[in-house]
């Protein structure tokens, strides 16, 4: 196994922090990962983007080179990402989508999920990696949980779960 | 296994070393040291403090080790063109310290988030005068921790500044890393004197040692410490033959030692087509591009520079001729910095060529296999 | 020789092989430098916990002469070595001396920071008005229209007042002396060493060779008697019209405000609390 995923977003969305969570919970299934990021000197508002890369043989590149899934949760990173090819294209639902046609993405309301169901726009990364996972099977559902739970902020562990588990669901 | 990022890693690998004290600024891409640092120090009865700038992180950081402790910094290219003259001071004075260079894109302020290796050159020559330097590349984060603990060891045992030259590539990367219970590994302190304070010469190198011993201020022997050109009492003279005497012990305690200090990695230089050399996170896409050399049917050899200073001449010069390498490839992420040496040492012994890039992106496998292509059908 | 000459305090204080020391004659660092020697044996430190950093410049030559820990660093950053030195091992007596270009100018930075926190340093500037090392250019304490190698047409630079920099940037003790009053001297030295924490010593020397004589101020005994003459202390001056106290030295103890100190704080606030467990 031998996957490379980009998350992208705005910064403030916490997608690196998703990009850890995914990475630490590979390596609690005995894989390698290696996650790293680019941003520009906006802490928020700027275009986000986390790379991970999850493999049962050694990592050698530590940058994505064929992406097999790209996430989308703004129109910004949409717009200035999903240009290139990717195997799978999870976009949000509110993303209009400007280089495919609906059959060729997965949309999926995160964003909505984060906003209005959970009313914590802050856990959507959360909600996107259950969502994330649920397809491509990258880590098992208990490492992602584990993960989840050890590197979110105390006293948000229960509305973590909550997330990861819509995520999941959509 | 615990995911962390280089930067911290060097902590982790500061920290089991024996470094007690840290002082910094914060500076991207480096700043995660010193926030690790922050957070860890206390933990182990050390001290952490932010100073008022670059030059006061060196400052302090010398200070801490002359009152006994072992004692790092980190930066990042800005901030380590401003700690240069001190570091220049700690080679001369024989200070033992380690500074973490996570190097960015430059020049100037350049691109404060994006990755080089344009200070290489810098680490070497980077103070005025004639002193010298030893800097270590990691390529992972797990030879963060690794290769700082040994640049502790340097530090200790040959009494002077050790670099540690991290990339934003290795810096900001997180992967897992085996931080071990006990440490498989020496850990070298600085010799103290065991004289009586009456009969004790700072700068003195005993008979068959390679420095002299260096007790910690409040430690019973007073001495002076100074940047001027001393004799072996430590005190200033404007004498010729002393100037002599402490800049040529200052050189020949690192080229006398050249072997302990080299460490390279060597992957299939045994009938190769092509030997790239390279070094800290270059050094990853150099091992990826590998495969796809293989699959276009060019046999590559690796010669990965863990010591970037001293160079290893010798030993470069030796692998090419003893494998009878026809061309040697040099892959940084800079203009053409590392090449210069390798030019050197071979001294038209093989074909030098140089793949490098200055405009904050890494190298990529495709890029560097093209140029293999290029140097195997040109030579 | 200057064994047979060595007065008491001189054996007990200083590297006797190590004098006659480098500055001119008539030169009032001298003069500093020996009350301070007196200061540190009346405290009763141990010798081997006294440590005494400088930068560069005449003034940092200062600690090669005296029988401590001594440490000569870089232009400016005596203070930032001490930082270290201090923080590293806080039962060390730290004492930086420096001068005035040493700590205001190339090293400002340095010293309004240790001021703000108040770290156990005590810093003797060894206030000349002049860069006297490299001969004779202008310094943040020369004063205005005074003439020096790189001011030939005048100094137009307005003057620093070391005290109030030190007192608005943080400093628990702060005073002035001069190279004439030495009991005054010793007695501020005194409590700016006894202070916990930062400490700073406005210590007004003369320089005959680059300023005195280039600015008609005189010889050495001419300088010395300026300082006297010139000489009134706060308390004086705080009646006095700011006409009446302009070119005048004021001097004596400008603030004397014990407060926590930095070492200590880091201790007992950060150390010992992350090793307890109850930390922030």
């Amino acid at each position: 196994m031998h996957k490379e995923l980009k998350l992208t977003g705005s910064g403030g969305q916490g997608l690196i922090l998703a990009g850890v969570i995914l990475a630490d919970a590979a390596l609690m299934d005995g894989k390698n990962a290696v996650q790293s990021q680019s941003y520009g000197p906006e802490a928020r508002g700027g275009a986000s983007k986390a790379e991970v890369i999850i493999a049962t043989g050694e990592i050698d590149f530590i940058k994505v080179q064929n992406t097999d899934m790209l996430l989308c949760l703004t129109q910004t990173a949409y717009d200035r990402y999903a240009k290139d090819a990717a195997a799978l294209l999870i976009v949000d639902a509110d993303i209009e989508l400007k280089y495919h046609k609906p059959e060729e993405v997965v949309q999926i309301p995160i964003i909505y999920t984060a906003q209005v169901t959970l009313k914590r726009p802050m856990v959507a990364n959360i909600v996107a990696l259950g969502a994330v996972n649920a397809r491509m099977n990258l880590v098992s559902k208990e490492s992602l949980k584990k993960s989840v739970l050890t590197r979110v902020p105390k006293g948000t562990e229960e509305l973590n779960e909550k997330a990861l588990e819509l995520g999941y669901s959509l | 296994m615990r995911l962390l990022m280089g930067n911290e890693a060097c902590v982790e690998g500061a920290i089991a070393a024996g470094m007690r004290f840290f002082a910094g600024y914060p500076i991207t891409p480096s700043t995660e040291v010193a926030e690790w640092a922050a957070l860890r120090l206390p933990e182990v009865g050390g001290k952490f403090i932010q100073m008022e700038d670059e030059i006061a992180g060196m400052a302090a950081t010398i200070g801490g080790a002359i009152a006994g402790k072992k004692a790092m910094t980190a930066t990042s290219g800005p901030g380590f063109s401003l700690k240069v003259e001190n570091i220049g001071y700690a080679a001369m004075a024989e200070i033992p310290c380690v500074i973490i260079n996570v190097m960015r894109s430059g020049p100037s302020t350049g691109l404060p988030t994006s990755p080089s290796q344009g200070d290489v050159m810098q680490a070497r020559w980077g103070s005025h005068g004639d002193y010298p330097a030893i800097a270590l590349a990691p390529s992972s984060v797990s030879e963060a921790y690794y290769v700082t603990i040994k640049a502790f060891n340097y530090a200790e045992k040959y009494r002077t500044p050790v670099i540690v030259l991290m990339d934003e590539i290795i810096g900001h990367l997180r992967e897992g890393i085996e931080l071990p219970e006990k440490l498989d590994m020496e850990i070298i302190d600085r010799k103290r004197p065991t004289c009586a304070p009456e009969d004790f010469k700072a700068y003195k190198v005993p008979e068959g040692e390679i420095v002299p011993p260096m007790p910690g201020f409040g430690e019973g022997y007073r001495y002076h410490i100074t940047g001027l050109i001393h004799d072996e009492t430590g005190f200033p003279t404007n004498s010729m033959e002393a100037a002599g005497k402490l800049c040529s012990h200052l050189m020949s305690k690192v080229e006398d030692n050249v072997k302990d200090l080299i460490e390279f990695e060597l992957i299939d230089v045994t009938d190769c087509d092509v030997l790239v050399l390279t070094y800290g996170g270059t050094a990853r896409t150099v091992s990826a591009t590998k495969k796809l050399a293989e699959a276009a049917g060019i046999k590559m050899g690796i010669f990965r520079l863990i010591t970037v200073w001293p160079f290893p001449e010798d030993e470069l010069r030796e692998i090419v001729a003893k494998h009878n390498i026809k061309h040697v490839l040099v892959a940084e992420l800079n203009h053409g910095q590392i090449v210069r040496e390798v030019d050197r040492a071979l001294k038209g012994a093989a074909g030098v060529h140089h793949i490098g890039k200055i405009n904050g992106d890494i190298l990529y496998p495709k890029e560097v296999l093209q140029k293999l292509q290029e140097v195997k059908a040109n030579g | 020789m200057a064994d047979i000459m060595a007065s008491n305090l001189i054996r007990q204080t200083f590297r006797t092989d190590k004098l006659p020391h480098i500055w001119c004659q008539g030169c009032g660092h001298g003069v500093l430098m020996r009350a301070a020697a007196q200061a540190i044996l009346n405290v009763g430190f141990d010798p081997d916990k006294v440590c005494i950093v400088s930068g560069i410049g005449c003034s940092s030559r200062a600690p090669g002469y005296m029988n401590y820990n001594t440490l000569h660093t870089t232009h400016g950053r005596a203070i930032a070595f001490a930082t270290g030195v201090k923080l590293a091992k806080p039962e060390l007596h730290v004492i930086v001396m420096t001068g005035d270009g040493d700590a205001a100018a190339i090293g400002g930075n340095h010293f309004i920071h240790a001021a703000r926190r108040n770290i156990g340093i005590t810093t003797i500037v060894f206030n000349n008005s002049i860069y006297g090392m490299t001969g004779g250019q202008y310094s943040p304490t020369t004063p205005m229209y005074d003439t020096a190698t790189t001011a030939p047409y005048g100094n137009i630079e307005q003057t620093f007042d070391l005290c109030k920099l030190a007192d608005a940037s943080g400093a628990s003790y702060v005073a002035r002396t001069t190279a004439y009053h030495v009991p005054q001297a010793i007695k501020i030295f005194e409590k700016a060493l006894l202070n916990k924490g930062f400490s700073v010593v406005d210590a007004i020397s003369g320089c005959p060779t680059y300023y005195g004589r280039k600015n008609k101020k005189g010889n050495a005994v001419q300088m010395m008697k300026w300082m006297k003459d010139n000489s009134i202390d706060f308390k004086t001056a705080e009646k006095m019209t700011a006409d009446e106290i302009k070119d005048k030295i004021i001097t004596g103890e400008y603030k004397n405000a014990p407060a926590p100190e930095y070492c200590e704080i880091y201790q007992k606030e950060v150390i010992d609390k992350v090793l307890k467990g109850d930390a922030i």
